[in-house]
């Protein structure tokens, strides 16, 4: 598959000057086809549409976008709420950043899109609070939109009312999961909630309530507008479309890549991304953001960038950010830099991640300074294992995947840092 | 007005009763089981006495599912589930005692120790410790933890008498869920992420409810520890009596916590229909009356003397006195049976019976548990017809049973009547001067009932021996009588 030479989907705006102005937005086509096709056919129709789309959940699970949407309940006399997760703090991702700096406009439009086929009248954008520009342009976008007309009382002038507010995020990774997001806009700790009930029954203020991410809602005017069949082109049959890569790491062009889903990964760092730096070779790549299980260089021979093939490689998409390391890096630090992020990172609700993942931050610690044991890479494995599945929220998993993945295959970095006198020195405590 | 007898003893299931609900059939480690729709997994369990071992689970709480130790496996579900907030559904199977389960047990307790300090032999929850006693069933197994533990904060006063050792915290969050939905007053949060998670009140603020004691009793470990009871006693020591707390009319259920005769601490007793699973602190911390200034012998004028002269001085003043100028003053704190024993003593005697009661102090009643009545058995005095002391009649001579309140007593002065005996369990400026002072004991070491607000009876029991030389009223008066020959009892008292 060639990549395309015209950005389609979600990035065309990117490179016209002033593209985050409503100015620039209508001229290049906005809020005019989609939202006409929108309003010209009932709820139902535009969830069909997008579920034909294929369209699947950008934040990390994949999750089909449609059938998420028709889990809200109907008529339970409730409100029912959009929140757009813009909390993106995934080590390694940024692509929603380039969306809420670029074309906030096409999120709002998404937004608008989403509300009408779940019949909700009030969105909040939860936006990562470290994100400066992009919380002003989406502020701006908001105001320019009240003021056309496109937001508020009657959208459009149609009989639709939407009110759309932000709410900064405090610097938590966690509330990145959809139900502590929930918690924090409504002022409470940003801890997960458990599940059932799912946030599509009982969410927001304990009504119905539809996430999405940023890029999921920024895709929906091209799905409107262009149809079902016009999306389905690029991507594979289970992973249809196209999804934004934010490539950081030993690669010469850094930056985020519009790709058509199924894409060579190893096309994308030696062609796109103009190959490593530095002459020096591949080594590992992360292919979905911190918390999915690494690659090997062998593994990127033969990787495509869609969910089914990662999942064969034995990782996940996840939210697209792609971490290049050469092989200069020393996997235990660059496992110890990632762990130091999840111990820090846990709310702290369940015992498995709030003592696991300090634990192993620990471990990896003494390894790296004092040396470590044969004994203690099985320890690792083990203290992962019982993280994983154990808690409310995925935060363990998040953690225990890469420390599982990285020890598998990248061992000789770890036997690198066994004590040379083999004693453990564990012995000397007990 | 209904009355109830409730022993207190009755076995009552936790959680959500719903009327009607059919009954759900599922399986739970190979035995067929019926469950009322809407019971979670753990209580179903618990109802056939399958014990899952549980830290943040609290009947009379909310569910957080956050320690993780109740893990258990249901078929057809590809993850462990916890046990707390999974509903029974009907064909459920249900798998306690797998490899796995037993496995994921071991794992949730090795989390959960390697930064818990090893204080036990210094800790005062030594005894009554989750962590130890699920250590001993379900775990057992070395720690393999050798790295630093987290160091936090060994000695924080969060207020209300409620002290907080930080370290050994496993952040179930029971005492942050009491304060949000008990008693309502929201002063404690978690703050902090991870493995430095830490229970404190907002800055500047102090716990300060008056029912903050119950957070210790709910605390599975020893992170809260109570300034009152900390240090003073190993609980393996410690004997467990129920009863009902004095403090008020709500008489909640409690048990008396003793050893050789000294009440070291009262803890709240489950009754759904009294207090559910709280106590307040005024109750909780009125138990010093039993361990202090305590009269142990009868005196005449100040000086020591046998039960049975002391006696025969009341008899002979009693005969000297009509029954008309003669008058018995019961309290609001005696038990039902005491109370009819001297409304026979009065019938029989021929002479009037009063009541005497403790003031309503402010502001301490609320709308949960304390009562503005802080008299444990007003209602048992008013279904007994015992008169109020307002009636008494100039220059009685009275028999006072445990004393007369301030106002009481000051209309007892203004009509010149004239204290002949007293009663007591306690000194008290009436016991200085009264001539007559008899020895009675304390709720705590007696059997009996008090009625409480709302007309419920209930039983309490004693807890050890009457302290020094007392004796039950009623041994006193069966005393009484028999010297008083003239006047024979008309019924014989149930002693």
């Amino acid at each position: 598959m060639n990549a395309p030479k015209k950005q389609l989907v979600l990035t065309n705006r990117v490179g016209i000057p002033d593209s985050h102005t409503l100015a620039v937005y209508q001229k290049t086509g906005g809020y005019s086809k989609a939202l006409s096709k929108t309003f010209s056919q009932t709820p139902d129709g535009v969830i069909e549409e997008v579920k034909n789309s294929g369209l699947r959940g950008r934040g990390g699970a994949g999750f089909a976008c449609g059938m998420k949407w028709s889990f809200v309940p109907k008529n339970t006399g409730k409100p029912t709420y959009l929140c757009v997760n813009a909390d993106e703090s995934e080590p390694g991702t940024f692509k929603d950043r380039l969306l809420l700096e670029k074309d906030p406009h096409q999120l709002i439009e998404g937004i608008i899109i989403a509300c009408y086929a779940i019949n909700c009248h009030t969105a909040y954008i939860y936006i990562r609070g470290e994100f400066d520009l992009s919380y002003k342009r989406i502020h701006k976008a908001i105001e320019e939109a009240y003021a056309q007309g496109i937001l508020g009382k009657n959208v459009l002038g149609k009989n639709y009312a939407l009110n759309v507010y932000i709410h900064r995020g405090a610097g938590a990774y966690i509330c990145g999961e959809e139900t502590a997001l929930l918690e924090s806009i409504e002022e409470g700790k940003g801890q997960p909630r458990i599940k059932p009930p799912f946030p599509a029954v009982v969410g927001l203020f304990g009504c119905p309530t539809i996430i999405n991410n940023v890029e999921t809602l920024s895709a929906l005017p091209f799905i409107l507008s262009e149809g079902a069949t016009a999306y389905k082109k690029w991507g594979t049959e289970k992973s249809p479309g196209t999804k934004l890569f934010s490539v950081s790491g030993h690669i010469q062009k850094p930056g985020v890549y519009e790709l058509p889903l199924g894409y060579s990964l190893k096309k994308l760092i030696e062609e796109n991304c103009g190959g490593m730096t530095a002459g020096k070779k591949l080594k590992a790549v992360i292919p979905g953001g911190s918390s999915v299980p690494i690659l090997t260089a062998k593994d990127v021979e033969t990787m495509m960038l869609d969910y089914e093939s990662a999942i064969a490689h034995g990782s996940m998409l996840g939210s697209g950010g792609v971490i290049v390391m050469n092989e200069d890096v020393d996997m235990v630090w660059a496992l110890k830099n990632l762990t130091r992020f999840y111990a820090h990172e846990s709310c702290g609700q369940c015992t498995p991640c709030r003592e696991g993942t300090g634990w192993v931050d620990k471990i990896l610690y003494r390894m790296l300074h004092e040396g470590g044991t044969n004994e203690d890479l099985n320890l690792l494995t083990d203290i992962s294992h019982n993280m994983m599945g154990k808690t409310i929220c995925v935060l363990a998993d998040a953690m225990a995947m890469p420390v599982l993945s990285y020890i598998k295959k990248f061992p000789d970095d770890f036997r690198n840092h066994f004590r040379r006198t083999g004693s453990s020195p564990r012995a000397k405590v007990i | 007005m209904i009355l109830e007898i409730t022993s207190g003893e009755q076995e009552v299931l936790p959680g959500p009763r719903l009327f009607n609900m059919a009954k759900i059939k599922l399986k739970i480690d190979d035995r067929e089981i019926e469950a009322e729709a809407g019971t979670t997994v753990l209580e179903a369990a618990k109802a056939v006495g399958i014990e899952i071992p549980h830290y943040c689970y609290h009947p009379g709480l909310s569910i957080d599912g956050n320690c993780r130790m109740c893990l258990v496996e249901i078929e057809k579900i590809p993850k462990p589930v916890i046990s707390c907030h999974t509903r029974v559904a009907e064909g459920m199977v249900v798998k306690t005692q797998t490899e796995n389960v037993k496995k994921m047990r071991n794992s949730v307790m090795e989390f959960l120790l390697i930064n818990h300090p090893l204080d036990c032999p210094t800790c005062d929850q030594a005894g009554e410790c989750r962590l130890q006693d699920y250590y001993m069933q379900y775990d057992r197994i070395a720690s393999r933890f050798a790295e630093e533990k987290v160091h936090k904060n060994k000695m924080v006063d969060l207020g209300a008498g409620v002290m907080l050792d930080q370290e050994r915290c496993i952040a179930c969050s029971r005492c942050v869920r009491f304060c949000n939905e008990v008693s309502k007053t929201g002063e404690l949060v978690l703050a902090n992420r991870g493995d430095h998670v830490t229970i404190t009140t907002f800055p500047g603020k102090k716990l300060s409810n008056p029912y903050a004691g119950n957070v210790v009793d709910i605390c599975p470990v020893g992170a809260l520890t109570s300034n009152e009871f900390r240090f003073k006693k190993r609980v393996w020591f410690l004997s467990k009596t129920e009863s009902v707390c004095t403090g008020c009319s709500r008489g909640c259920a409690i048990e008396i916590h003793f050893e050789a005769s000294k009440v070291y601490r009262l803890i709240p007793r489950f009754n759904p229909q009294v207090n559910s699973y709280w106590m307040c602190d005024e109750g909780r911390h009125g138990f010093h009356f039993v361990n202090e200034n305590r009269i142990l012998k009868p005196t005449k004028n100040g000086v020591e003397i046998s039960a049975s002269m002391a006696i025969s001085y009341l008899a002979g003043e009693i005969k000297n006195l009509s029954p008309a100028s003669l008058g018995i003053v019961a309290h609001a704190t005696l038990s039902n049976e005491v109370l009819s024993i001297l409304k026979e003593l009065g019938t029989s005697l021929g002479t009037q019976v009063f009541f005497s009661r403790n003031e309503p102090h402010n502001p301490l009643s609320d709308h949960f548990l304390m009562t503005k009545d802080k008299n444990p058995n007003q209602m048992g005095i008013n279904h007994m017809g015992f008169k109020p002391l307002s009636e008494l009649t100039q220059g009685q001579s009275l028999i006072v049973i445990n004393g007369l309140s301030k106002k009481d007593g000051e209309l007892v002065t203004q009509k010149k009547a004239k204290v002949i005996a007293l009663f007591s369990a306690n000194e008290s400026e009436l016991s200085k001067n009264c001539s007559l002072v008899f020895p009675i004991p304390t709720f705590a070491e007696q059997n009996g009932h008090f009625t409480n607000g709302d007309g419920l009876v209930q039983a309490f029991k004693a807890a050890f021996k009457p302290r020094g030389e007392s004796k039950e009223i009623g041994v006193y008066l069966h005393m009484l009588l028999a010297q008083l020959e003239d006047k024979k009892p008309r019924v014989a008292f149930g002693i």
